[in-house]
């Protein structure tokens, strides 16, 4: 559990997965890195990057930092408003089902032809809504479920098998006590000394610039 | 707050964080003072290559079990339900009473990991993971019966809405259809609940792997996850919502389970205080469980510090106020019955409590309305031995409820001429107890890969995890931070 206070030159960095021979520099970079001790730090350091008018940059915490959102401006998702459709679908699919399957003699083709078969139970009526109810309420929730998790993990673009960060040794603390700043080499305003010396004008302390593998993923 | 003499580090070691003290938070995490030490605790679980001996003694003993489920299963598909003791008119016995005993135990997961996270309860973090696996575990045990009690196995998928040769559909005005989607509704939202909440510690286990096999198998299941806050973002988004559709879905799911009962004519079952009953009584059994499982687990994986006194003198609260819940259900049962005017009604109460089946009448008020009672003093629910006793009982308890429920009202009802009484064969008991092999290989291989702890969450929790953290040093919480605020590199 020891700390590296030092900060580490930028062009080297040897140790990271993956670089076993030849010239680091071959490949492209990806950004720059930069580490950070506790939340507050984190969060002052990200108000500056937003002032300093980055866009394409990002905070990995190790745990969702209170205030973060707001420090690095990101705008509230629209993952209610998804899964406020997807119930509303759900409500609709079961209804849909019930009806059909128990309460019309329809012949419709969903992959096979199926029939309905309408059930007369002890002379309710065929719609009978006080009984559809409780699996309406169930697939509601079911679809909303679904549509939360695969909609977040879809729009965070997870998942995904790898990522140039991982490619840093010092990145993997991420998980556990370290807080980092990164900024993207596509930033327009990104300009490697420039951009080193503000991480390191922050606070930080350690910045480390990452590699990237594969670029043509990240062309878009 | 009782604490020990100062330890090698200089710092006081905190050992019992239940008193109640106005204008200030009792600690949470206690003797911890850095996010690594967390990490370093939680994780270590997962990835010691010494397993305690304690688990391998619990592994054998539940693989044994898991041994005697699959046999009696097998014996049951090859031979027929006639191997059990059930028989007109307790059509249902054993199998729908563990059903029932499970699906009630799967309720205390998610309601720590959603009612309480709606509740900004943040006493939570240290014990839902545990629960919410738990959880899952147990409604998968509760599967097994209504799959394997419907005579024809092969032909269980009858129970869902798919296009079969008689070109017939379910009923869905039948409350046993509305238990088929709200236990697998149940099932899968909690898992992905779970798993969700899993992720950011998955990839916590991936970043700390060393072997090949760990980073791969962790790596996969992390997702990619690298803790950016874009993503943290939609994430905490995500969870509230999961939370927010779980907390009605717990509740519909017992409420639902009750209808099985609460819809027929029969005296006994056709009442309608079963929902509110029964999802009382599954917080009561489920909570009990967590203790169960809690006790035992904190002490062999060294996680006092994070499943702390507190958190078990909470939960005890939690079984004190259900329990007492359940035990005016059962008052007022009684009430109603007398007060309807049904005879038939009285009679199956009166018959409850002094028919054929009062020994167990007798033991389900014993252990669920007067042992719970007991957690109103201080000192038996900070006890461990104590708390983890009552806990064994209060499960033993709800188990019999369950059974008075169904069995003693299917065995006298209406015609004498048909009365029953109803005597388990050694299959009944091999199914019973081979469901606790299965829960409980689960629990233990989870407890030995997974993350039992919510990592991430338990830091968000922690003093230091404020971004003023520190700043502010003539609050109240100044005294009790300032030793942390020195960064200490030295974990134990």
């Amino acid at each position: 559990m020891t700390s590296t206070q030092t900060t580490i030159p930028t062009q080297a960095p040897g140790g990271a997965p993956g670089i076993d021979t030849g010239d680091p520099d071959l490949r492209p970079a990806y950004g720059l890195i930069a580490e950070f001790e506790s939340p507050g730090e984190v969060l002052k350091a990200a108000e500056e990057v937003r002032k300093a008018g980055y866009r394409w940059w990002d905070c990995c915490t190790p745990f969702p930092v209170h205030g973060l959102d707001g420090a690095m401006g990101i705008k509230p998702t629209i993952l209610p408003i998804m899964v406020f459709f997807a119930g509303m679908t759900g409500t609709i699919a079961a209804f849909i089902l019930q009806a059909f399957t128990n309460a019309s003699s329809l012949s419709i083709w969903a992959l096979v032809w199926v029939t309905g078969y309408p059930y007369l139970i002890s002379g309710k009526p065929m719609i009978s809504m006080p009984a559809f109810i409780p699996v309406m309420f169930e697939v509601t929730i079911l679809f909303s479920a679904l549509t939360t998790v695969f909609g977040m993990f879809t729009m965070n673009g997870l998942p995904r098998l790898h990522h140039p960060l991982f490619n840093s040794d010092r990145f993997r603390k991420v998980t556990d006590d370290r807080f980092f700043v990164v900024i993207e080499a596509r930033d327009p305003k990104y300009f490697r000394s420039r951009t080193e010396a503000f991480l390191e004008s922050l606070g930080a302390t350690a910045v480390e610039e990452v590699r990237d593998d594969d670029m043509t993923e990240e062309m878009d | 707050m009782t604490t020990l003499p100062a330890d090698g580090f200089g710092r006081e070691r905190i050992v019992d964080n239940t008193s109640e003290t106005p204008g200030e938070r009792a600690p949470l995490v206690l003797n911890m003072d850095t996010f690594g030490e967390v990490t370093e605790k939680v994780a270590r679980v997962a990835e010691t290559p010494r397993t305690p001996i304690a688990w391998y003694i619990g592994f054998a003993g539940s693989l044994g079990l898991l041994g005697l489920l699959g046999f009696c299963i097998l014996y049951l598909i090859f031979t027929g339900v006639g191997v059990w003791g059930l028989n007109t008119p307790v059509a249902w016995a054993y199998d729908i009473t563990n059903f029932v005993f499970w699906v009630g135990i799967g309720h205390a997961g998610t309601l720590i990991s959603a009612i309480l996270f709606l509740f900004r309860q943040n006493w939570r973090t240290g014990v839902n993971r545990f629960a919410e696996s738990m959880t899952i575990f147990a409604v998968m045990c509760a599967g097994i019966f209504p799959g394997i009690h419907v005579g024809r196995v092969w032909c269980v998928y009858w129970l869902f809405p798919l296009p079969n040769q008689m070109e017939m559909w379910p009923q869905f005005r039948s409350p046993l259809l509305w238990d088929v989607f709200a236990v697998s509704t149940y099932f899968t939202v909690s898992s992905l609940f779970w798993y969700t909440g899993m992720i950011p510690d998955l990839a916590t286990l991936r970043d700390r792997a060393k072997g090949r096999i760990r980073q791969l198998a962790y790596g996969l299941f992390a997702l990619g996850w690298r803790g950016s806050n874009r993503h943290w973002h939609r994430y905490e988004r995500a969870y509230l919502l999961l939370a927010a559709l779980s907390t009605p879905l717990v509740l519909s799911v017992h409420s639902v389970v009750s209808f099985d009962f609460a819809t027929s004519q029969l005296p006994g079952w056709h009442t309608t205080i079963f929902p509110p009953y029964f999802v009382a009584g599954a917080v009561f059994s489920g909570f009990a469980m967590v203790v169960t499982l809690a006790v035992p687990a904190r002490e062999v994986f060294g996680l006092k510090n994070l499943i702390t006194l507190r958190h078990l003198d909470n939960m005890n609260k939690i079984v004190l106020v259900t329990g007492s819940m359940v035990g005016y259900a059962y008052a007022m049962e009684f009430f109603i019955a007398w007060y309807s005017g049904a005879i038939y009604e009285k009679f199956a109460f009166i018959n409850r409590a002094f028919g054929q089946y009062w020994w167990a009448y007798a033991i389900m008020v014993s252990c669920n309305v007067i042992t719970p009672q007991l957690f109103w003093f201080k000192a038996i629910r900070t006890s461990i031995p104590i708390m983890f006793f009552l806990s064994l009982v209060v499960n033993i308890g709800m188990w019999f409820e369950r059974f008075v429920i169904i069995v003693t009202s299917l065995a006298n009802d209406f015609l004498p001429s048909s009365w029953e009484f109803f005597t388990p064969t050694w299959v009944d008991i091999g199914t019973m107890l081979g469901a606790f092999g299965l829960f409980f290989t689960m629990f233990l291989l989870f407890c030995r890969f997974l993350p039992m702890i919510a990592i991430a969450e338990v830091k968000m929790i922690m003093p230091q995890a404020d971004p003023h953290h520190g700043e502010h040093h003539d609050d109240h919480h100044a005294h009790e931070d300032e030793p942390s605020a020195a960064p200490t590199g030295d974990a134990p």
